[in-house]
């Protein structure tokens, strides 16, 4: 697009580029909140029928469909509220750090090859850094709302999401390894092909680091039964207590936004990314690093590959929320310190010797042979945040 | 000691308690089960105090009883545990009864039995699924209500209401079943068995449930006793009392050739062990798990009890009876009885100094006995245990402040 917009329209170099980041932005922010309201509802309805009953059903016509959409409308109308001790700029300020945090990791989340806000080639680590930034907001929330049930909850976010971090980042290490990037486009490329080129069945180890994963990202987001932060039969509703209105919603986009990219992350760092079971493209002979309109399909199709795996994993969270439990506070820390920590750490020393025993995997003809990964993966000229190639700049445009 | 270490400057840095925080839980709370307000005075975490505040549900009932004729005050009685009003209407109708020595027909006495049965079984689906809202799950509070829904249709189509329903009565009932009615009580029951299993698989046997309950607020039989704990708190504590069996003729008279087992922990295990989970290892006896346990083992007892009292009811061929009038004059006097409501023993007290109306009413209720031995389980438990405890305890504020 600023090629587009350089060479037809005219513009010069910055105002060009920032337009197509300012586009960008706008998309992925836009997208993801919209998914984010569609997970709200898809929430609601999930939770009614699990509960034996319809959720919302009259908003919108047939399946209640618009019933965020009213929430929204609802959460603007009502009055803003701010204790009268809060500390009224960290009060303000702490939605937004959520927000941003939980929305800025997008930028480097693929949705399929090169459809990537912005392709880094450390694209793993800043999603899980940006991501644990949002914590911040959740504990300045807690401290700035002078509500002893929202200190509460932000002391337990603090320790929580601290703590699962440790682990965190070392299930998602191993993918790193295998792949020998941390580019999530990388990675995901890496797993093209059939079903057992998944990194989820690269090795035993995988497949006990992927429920381990699974464990720290749900407990990393706040999502039951680790919602300790939240936890409205203790805590009344802990670091969000003092929220309302528009404020309130942030928070809540924020939660929503973090679901369904711990559930992306996952999908492109064990599932294959936007490679389905069968590489349907590659048999009939298409590929998608090409610029014209079947590459561009099959870009597509691979969006609607990863997207599909995401909501799941975010389905399967909506599932265990309304089936579960909370666990206690000392029983969290004690998963996360005594299992998940442990197994991860073992599970990465094993995932690092099956490389070194059997690089090929125990039956080697399943698996793609090397030479047929595509090179442009390999960091480019830009240093550690390359740019993406001409056609990566095309498709920036239709970037969700 | 404490006050001397913050005093002395020299050693107050060694000092590494920290600040102690009171923190309100309560009256508005979403697990203190109405109004109720919990002073905690916690240290991170760790909760070193719970003190129960009442009252802010008081509505001098048993005043009023002292202004109405012993019938007109059975609506209030369906206030205090609004969850089994069935059960509070009995104790105060048998209470009247046992002063003016009265003897309902035998049909009335087990349409009784199937009623308040009935309304146990309610009462307890209720304090199971709000146990799982207080332990932070959801559903099984739906599926409970769900259920209890349809104990409330029945009730309905008996007596027209379906919370304060002011059916049992001095002498008898305000109305005979409507034909039909125990069919559908019969289509419940039989619907209702196989979910009883789901209740188990999403709470009873649940990993997260057992450890967030098992060994937690563990009473033991002494302080059960000692502070008049009752109903299935007592009973979670392994002491082997009911009043359907230990109470007072009138009361077990009630029951009399009703086959039914006290749910309590007798030499290890229940009386229905064999088809219902086993106690998991960590559980100890007093502890949440056990009390809950308890109340779903009474589900099934009072499902017994309801089926009981379906063929007996339906044996008896002659009328039901005609309660007592509203001005009935009571002879001087006074009497106490205490029936076993799901909450635990309820007890109704009255003086009658010849007239309709009584001269003293009291009301001791089990709830208030039940939530006072809660600061004694909380000392050093955690904040999230706070709810499982008062929780497990199966408090009705309506019935606690009156």
């Amino acid at each position: 697009m600023a090629e587009f917009l350089i060479n037809t329209v005219g513009l010069p170099d910055w105002l060009a580029w920032t337009v197509t980041a300012m586009v960008a932005a706008a998309l992925i922010l836009n997208v993801i909140a919209g998914g984010a309201l569609v997970f709200i509802w898809a929430e609601r309805k999930i939770a009614g029928r699990i509960q034996d009953r319809l959720g919302p059903t009259r908003t919108g016509g047939k399946f209640g469909w618009l019933q965020s959409l009213a929430d929204g409308i609802k959460l603007l109308a009502k009055e803003d509220l701010m204790p009268d001790g809060a500390d009224g700029m960290l009060f303000r300020l702490a939605p937004y750090v959520s927000f941003c945090a939980s929305f800025c990791a997008f930028i480097a989340l693929p949705f399929a090859f090169d459809f990537v806000g912005q392709r880094m080639n450390v694209g793993v680590f800043f999603v899980i850094a940006v991501l644990g930034l949002e914590v911040f907001g959740v504990i300045l929330a807690g401290y700035a709302s002078a509500s002893k049930w929202s200190l509460f909850g932000a002391m337990r976010e603090a320790a929580q999401v601290v703590s699962y971090e440790v682990p965190l980042g070392m299930c998602v290490v191993v993918p790193v390894m295998l792949a020998g990037s941390m580019d999530l486009v990388t990675i995901a490329e890496k797993q093209a092909g059939w079903l057992t080129n998944w990194y989820l069945f690269h090795d035993p180890f995988t497949f006990v680091i992927f429920w381990v994963y699974v464990t720290c990202a749900v407990a990393s987001v706040n999502r039951a039964p680790f919602d300790l932060a939240e936890a409205e039969s203790e805590l009344v509703a802990g670091f969000h207590t003092e929220y309302s209105g528009l404020r309130w919603s942030y928070f809540f986009m924020a939660e929503y936004g973090s679901m369904f990219l711990v559930s992306a992350l996952a999908a492109l760092l064990f599932l294959g990314g936007w490679n389905g079971p069968v590489p349907v493209a590659s048999l009939l002979g298409l590929s998608e690093g090409t610029g014209d309109t079947a590459g561009y399909f099959v870009r597509l199709l691979g969006m609607a590959n990863l997207l599909g795996k995401a909501t799941l994993g975010v389905l399967i969270m909506m599932w265990i929320r309304w089936t579960l439990p909370r666990l206690r506070i000392d029983q969290v820390m004690m998963t996360c310190l005594k299992y998940c920590t442990p197994i991860a750490a073992a599970m990465f020393l094993g995932a690092m010797l099956w490389q070194v025993a059997l690089p090929g995997g125990l039956v080697p003809a399943l698996r793609r042979p090397a030479g047929e990964i595509r090179e442009g993966w390999l960091p480019g000229p830009g240093g550690a945040f390359a740019l993406p190639s001409a056609d990566a700049g095309k498709v920036a445009k239709v970037n969700p | 000691m404490a006050q001397m270490l913050d005093d002395d400057p020299r050693i107050i840095e060694f000092d590494v308690r920290t600040d102690e925080m009171l923190v309100n839980m309560g009256p508005q709370h979403p697990s203190t089960h109405g109004v109720l307000r919990l002073v905690l005075r916690t240290d991170g975490e760790v909760v070193s105090e719970v003190e129960p505040h009442i009252g802010y549900l008081h509505r001098c009932a048993e005043k009023i009883g002292e202004n109405l004729t012993h019938r007109q005050w059975i609506p209030y009685t369906d206030r205090m545990d609004y969850l089994a009003a069935m059960n509070m209407n009995l104790g105060w109708a048998l209470a009247v009864e046992k002063l003016m020595k009265y003897q309902v027909s035998e049909k009335a006495r087990h349409l009784r039995v199937l009623i308040t049965e009935l309304n146990r079984i309610a009462s307890h689906l209720v304090g199971m699924g709000a146990y799982g809202l207080d332990l932070g799950t959801f559903s099984p509070f739906l599926y409970a209500f769900r259920e209890r829904e349809k104990i409330l249709d029945l009730f309905e189509e008996a007596c027209g209401a379906r919370l304060t329903y002011s059916y049992i009565t001095v002498g008898g009932l305000t109305a005979d079943l409507p034909a039909g009615w125990l069919a559908k009580c019969e289509a419940f029951l039989e619907q209702f068995e196989p979910i009883i299993k789901e209740y188990h698989a999403l709470l009873t046997t649940n990993a997260i449930f057992v450890k967030r309950t098992a060994n937690i607020g563990v009473m033991s039989r002494e302080l059960a006793i000692e502070y008049g704990c009752s109903g299935p708190v007592l009973r979670g504590s392994g002491v082997d009392q009911d009043m359907r069996r230990d109470g007072e003729a009138i009361y077990t008279a009630m029951y009399d050739g009703y086959a039914f087992e006290v749910a309590v922990m007798k030499n290890g295990h229940y009386p229905r062990d064999h088809d219902y989970p086993a106690v998991p290892a960590d559980a100890v006896l007093g502890d949440c798990w056990h009390r809950f346990f308890v109340r779903m083992l009474e589900v099934v007892q009072s499902m017994d009890l309801v089926r009981q009292a379906m063929d007996r009811y339906s044996a008896c061929k002659g009328p039901l009876g005609e309660p007592l009038k509203l001005t009935e004059k009571m002879p001087a006097g006074d009497a106490y009885l205490e029936t076993e409501c799901p909450k635990g023993q309820m007890g109704f007290y009255l003086v009658s100094d010849g007239s309709a109306i009584p001269w003293r009413v009291r009301a001791r209720s089990s709830s208030f006995s039940n939530l006072a031995v809660a600061h004694e389980l909380c000392r050093g438990c955690l904040i999230a245990d706070v709810p499982a405890i008062v929780g497990s305890l199966d408090i009705v504020m309506g019935e606690i402040d009156r």
